[in-house]
């Protein structure tokens, strides 16, 4: 067991010891806002965010999770023993653990989910995650053996995701609906299209929750989110879709508003591999075309923190570099001229339905027409911007937020949608992921950061917030989005 | 009479089978894979082929339509691919959404509409008629979604008296169930209501240019008693067929206002199928609809048939 | 009887229009947003376009009429631009319901009973059936948003309109005796369609086109309120009341004038229907 690992125990121990001050807290139920409804409750089958934000650290747990920061922390795994060759991670779980069914957690429960999710059928989403394991082996009932095929210095992490979380096999058939899980809170109801009910778990392992009740309401409309918490008929709501009210509850003492970040990168993405973006100069003059104050104004309300490569600003390594890539139309321009294009070009703007951009694409399309390229917006649906953006490729430009922390290997795959290749930053990947020392995995994030805003691969944008507004006695809330998540296991009403 | 009706059966299962054909190719074309819709922008080519697989999208394209139809024959809707729920069950949750607020708008607009349509038949070229006939000609311009909008912001954003949308559930209780659904079926009723008020108004008038009415007020009657014993019962025919299509465009055709209200209604899961690619549902949602009206139709046809035995040769 | 006199019941017929409070109050409104929409071609206040975060959702000013919206572009020229994508999308799918509309009906009314009366008929009892605005989605999503599609979807739908209409009106001309003198003359089905029933059929079509022309209105800002009509960055009513919706209690004057824009535009072509019918049906007129 590492040092750090005490550390974190150490502090759990010491904020659950804490925690138990307040012990006649008036109330224990909350209704939580989200602007998505999930589609069903079973995030080891499906991506959407909204499965996540209702069932992580909430019904379901993993070997390990994310923090509120981001850090990773043991969950199901009390501590875990990684061999010298960092092949074999050898997992100690936690005693006592049930599943809200009744039945007893054990490493099979493990054995299974991981194997489940790395199966030839799997329809786990990030498949990707599991795939360095080569064998899940129970020891004894609190005891499991993964083993790799080559080390992962993102293993632990890995294990960490929404889908990485652990299920009984006895409830697999209705996890979509009726999800069991050994989190803090178990699953009581569903009224489709409005609410769903979560109530505390007597038999959780861990230290209890604080709340009873957790009710999570979709309110997707602006104006209807706005009503329902100044009415009171929300507690909170972590990913309010109404910013411009914000300053409005800002200014009245019911309320607290919590501005955090997201890990959500929102890039103007191009066609590298098409003309005009295959030639370096226009993507330039793309980047300098662009007015991020004006799209965070514009079409975030003035939250979101510009960014100049695709990195979290609130990652220790990040390197500001929107410097590189300000806003100078004049440059722009002349860089135009000088890539062959003095009276510009006229390109399409695929927009996929998030406000950020819908809206950051109209604000986009007006900038590009100042310096002479015509943006022609197209507004897809996602399915279709996952057909014909993300998978064949069959675009100019389109706005997205890559909302997966730590995700700078995707401008080293081969085939992903931006048509990027250089072999060098190739080189750089490659180091990284066989590098184990910290100074040197971070100085090579840094060189990573560096090369794909210097070969201007894509418009970096901004770093997606997190803007949540709860009523002031709320304690516990998370600021920032490390993973989707609403965790409420540590939230309470103060008097 | 019977080779009349044979002739119509036939025709009505000819136009169903069309409409499943069509349903069901149109979805086809439409592009997006549910299976890379549910799994995102991280996953592997792999699991969407397995989700496909497990889907059962990977079927030959005649045999996906033999089985749903197959399916449909005896009430199995399919399960589907968003929600893992069987489609009938999350139709039947829908439609206690849809069917109470179509027949909310739809008692609100008659109750509005036939007494106000009645004021101005009776009323007929004076101001009162003047006004009623401006303000159901507005009725008949405002989008139904804006004056929704209208309706939000003085009752929901100003006023606070109703919440701006969402749906309680029926166990939440059934006045904060019909609290959720009021505003809705206002603003499905203002237009529905204007032209039924129209209407009425001029059933009304054609019925009182007839001879037995001139009879009626002949022998003594006051032109209200008229209007009341005579008239009325008679212009309820047009206006009874008009209220009847009406509550089938209400049950398809309150999409928009449950996207503005966010009730979790019929029209809200098929858009919501589109928009996630889930066709199963789309396609189950659509052919239902479709069916009533065709049914609905057919009735209609037989009901006048029967009535009126000319129209049995004439078609 | 039918043909001799066109021009002169023509002439007539404008100032009898024109005589009617109804069709000239619609006659004024519908203009208005007509000339508006023209007038666009080569002048709006500001570039309807332009975008300037700084003077986003102010109300309305000296320099901005109608104030401006979330981007700070000018509401008003917004909507003039938005009054020709409206205006453009409702009329061409009108004429797509006439030009493959009536030829159907007329077909269908000249083969009385025949087969392909009966699948003409039937096919249109078909298309009525579907529910139109989730066609209109799901047409859209087929073939991806815009104003061309959503024309389409809009014309689908007045294409059984028109048949029916034209079917059951051509249905009575055929039994008239002018109609029998002309097939003892000798002339053809389709000849006697275009020579003799289409032209008397004008009038039931000017006015039910007036009618699908105010309901095609009301249908592109529903398809582009759900985001299906023109793409941005032209305007269009529908989806500036989509914009608007989220901000309604910040700036309910985004939301007020482009749904008076609809209104007033629907309601000026309705009166105009109204009072057309009026003058060409007698009938109707004696109940008003």
């Amino acid at each position: 067991m590492n040092r750090l690992m005490k550390l974190m125990t150490t502090a759990a121990i010491l904020a659950a010891a804490s925690a138990m001050t307040p012990a006649f807290a008036a109330n224990t139920a909350i209704t939580v806002g989200m602007v998505l409804e999930p589609p069903n409750l079973d995030p080891t089958s499906g991506a959407a965010a909204a499965i996540r934000e209702v069932t992580y650290a909430n019904i379901f747990q993993g070997l390990t999770r994310f923090d509120a920061n981001g850090a990773i922390i043991p969950d199901l795994a009390k501590s875990w023993d990684i061999s010298p060759d960092g092949l074999t991670y050898t997992f100690h779980l936690a005693k006592g653990v049930k599943f809200h069914d009744g039945s007893d957690f054990s490493a099979d429960d493990v054995k299974f989910s991981l194997d489940r999710a790395r199966a030839p059928d799997s329809t786990n989403a990030q498949k990707g995650l599991f795939a360095d394991i080569a064998s899940v082996d129970v020891a004894d009932p609190l005891t499991v053996k993964v083993t790799l095929k080559k080390p992962n210095g993102s293993f632990l992490f890995n294990m960490a995701w929404g889908d990485a979380v652990i299920l009984s096999p006895k409830s697999i058939a209705t996890e979509a609906t009726k999800p069991v899980g050994t989190g803090p809170f178990k699953f009581v109801n569903w009224v489709k299209g409005d609410h769903v009910e979560l109530a505390k778990f007597d038999g959780y392992w861990g230290a209890p929750a604080k709340l009873d009740k957790v009710t999570f309401k979709f309110i997707s409309d602006p104006s209807a989110a706005f009503a329902a918490v100044m009415a009171g008929d929300v507690d909170a709501f972590p990913m309010f879709p109404a910013a411009e009210t914000l300053e409005q509850f800002k200014s009245d003492p019911r309320f607290q508003v919590i501005v955090g970040n997201t890990e959500g990168k929102t890039i103007l993405a191009m066609n590298n591999g098409k003309k005009p973006f295959d030639n370096i100069k226009v993507r330039e003059a793309v980047a300098h075309a662009i007015n991020r104050k004006e799209i965070i104004d514009g079409a975030m309300f003035g939250y979101g923190t510009p960014i100049g490569t695709h990195f979290s600003p609130q990652n220790p390594d990040y390197v500001d570099l929107t410097g590189q890539s300000n806003y100078d139309p004049e440059k722009s321009k002349a860089l135009l001229k000088e890539a062959g294009y003095p009276n510009g070009f006229t390109v399409s703007l695929k927009l996929p339905p998030p406000p950020y951009a819908r809206k950051g694409g109209e604000i986009i399309a007006a900038e590009l027409a100042k310096v002479g390229i015509k943006a022609e917006i197209s507004n897809v649906e996602w399915a279709q911007w996952l057909e014909q953006v993300f998978k064949g490729k069959d675009y100019d430009m389109t706005i997205i937020a890559h909302v997966e922390p730590m995700d700078l290997d995707i401008y080293s795959r081969d085939n992903y949608y931006f048509n990027y290749k250089s072999d060098a930053y190739k080189k750089i990947m490659a180091e990284l992921s066989s590098a184990t020392e910290p100074a040197k995995r971070s100085e090579l994030l840094k060189q990573a950061q560096k090369q794909i805003a210097d070969d201007y691969v894509n418009a970096f944008l901004f770093q997606l917030p997190k803007t949540g507004v709860a009523n002031a006695k709320i304690v516990g809330l998370w600021k920032n989005q490390p993973t989707p998540a609403n965790d409420m296991s540590e939230v309470y009403w103060k008097d | 009479m019977v080779p009349f009706l044979l002739k119509r059966l036939i025709s009505l299962a000819l136009s169903l089978l069309a409409a499943s054909v069509v349903i069901f190719l149109v979805l086809q074309v439409v592009p997006g894979d549910p299976a890379s819709y549910m799994l995102g922008m991280n996953a592997q080519p792999e699991t969407v082929e397995a989700l496909r697989q497990q889907m059962g999208l990977n079927e030959p394209l005649v045999w996906r339509y033999l089985t749903w139809i197959a399916g449909l024959a005896h009430g199995d809707f399919g399960i589907s691919y968003t929600y893992k729920v069987p489609t009938a069950e999350l139709i039947s949750q829908r439609l206690w959404v849809s069917l109470p607020l179509a027949v909310y708008a739809l008692v609100l607009s008659t109750l509005i509409a036939l007494p106000v349509g009645i004021i101005a038949a009776a009323k007929r070229n004076t101001a009162a008629d003047y006004g009623i006939m401006g303000v159901t000609q507005f009725g008949i311009a405002v989008p139904n979604f804006w004056f929704a909008m209208l309706l939000v912001l003085l009752f929901s954003i100003t006023l606070r008296w109703f919440s701006a949308g969402g749906f309680p559930g029926w166990s939440a209780g059934f006045l904060p169930a019909m609290k959720a659904l009021t505003l809705p079926a206002i603003a499905l009723a203002l237009p529905q209501a204007s032209i039924l008020a129209r209407v009425t108004r001029s059933s009304l008038l054609d019925t009182l240019s007839e001879d037995y009415i001139r009879t009626a007020r002949a022998k003594g009657l006051t032109r209200s008693q008229t209007l009341v014993r005579h008239a009325v019962r008679n212009a309820m025919i047009p206006v009874l067929t008009i209220i009847g299509l009406q509550f089938s465009f209400l049950l398809a055709g309150a999409i928009i206002i449950e996207n503005v209200f966010y009730l979790p209604g019929l029209g809200r899961l098929v858009f919501q199928g589109i928009t996630q690619r889930d066709l199963i549902v789309v396609q189950s949602v659509v052919m239902l609809l479709v069916f009533a009206v065709i049914v609905i139709t057919f009735l209609v046809d037989i009901a006048y048939a029967v009535v009126d035995p000319r129209l049995r040769s004439r078609s | 009887m039918q043909e001799i006199s066109l021009t002169d019941d023509r002439r007539s017929l404008v100032g009898e229009a024109f005589r009617s409070k109804s069709f000239s109050l619609g006659f004024l409104l519908t203009g208005a947003f007509i000339v508006a929409a023209v007038l666009s071609l080569v002048w709006t206040p500001y570039d309807a376009t332009a975008i300037s975060v700084a003077e986003k959702l102010r109300g309305p000013s000296a320099a901005h009429w109608l104030g401006t919206d979330h981007f700070g572009r000018d509401i008003l020229s917004m909507i003039m631009v938005g009054a020709r994508t409206s205006i453009a999308v409702a009329f061409v799918s009108v004429g797509i319901g006439i030009a493959a509309g009536v030829p159907l009906g007329l077909w269908a009314a000249a083969r009385q009973g025949s087969l392909v009366d009966e699948i003409i008929m039937r096919a249109n009892d078909l298309v009525f059936a579907f529910p139109a605005l989730l066609i209109a989605i799901l047409i859209t999503a087929v073939f991806g948003p815009g104003a061309v599609n959503a024309i389409i979807a809009i014309g689908i739908f007045n294409i059984p309109v028109f048949a029916r209409l034209a079917r059951g009106a051509a249905l009575t001309l055929w039994t008239r005796e002018y109609i029998f003198a002309a097939r003892v003359a000798g002339k053809g089905a389709v000849r006697i369609s275009a020579e003799h029933i289409l032209p008397n059929i004008m009038n039931l079509l000017i006015v039910q086109g007036t009618i699908q022309f105010s309901l095609g209105i009301l249908a592109d800002a529903a398809l582009s309120y759900v985001g299906l009509g023109a793409q941005p960055p032209v305007p269009s009513w529908g989806r500036m009341l989509a914009d608007a919706q989220t901000m309604i209690s910040l700036a309910p004057h985004m939301a007020l004038f482009p749904g008076a824009a609809i209104v007033l535009t629907v309601l000026g072509l309705n009166l105009m229907g109204d009072g057309l019918r009026d003058i060409f049906d007698p009938k109707l007129r004696r109940s008003r």
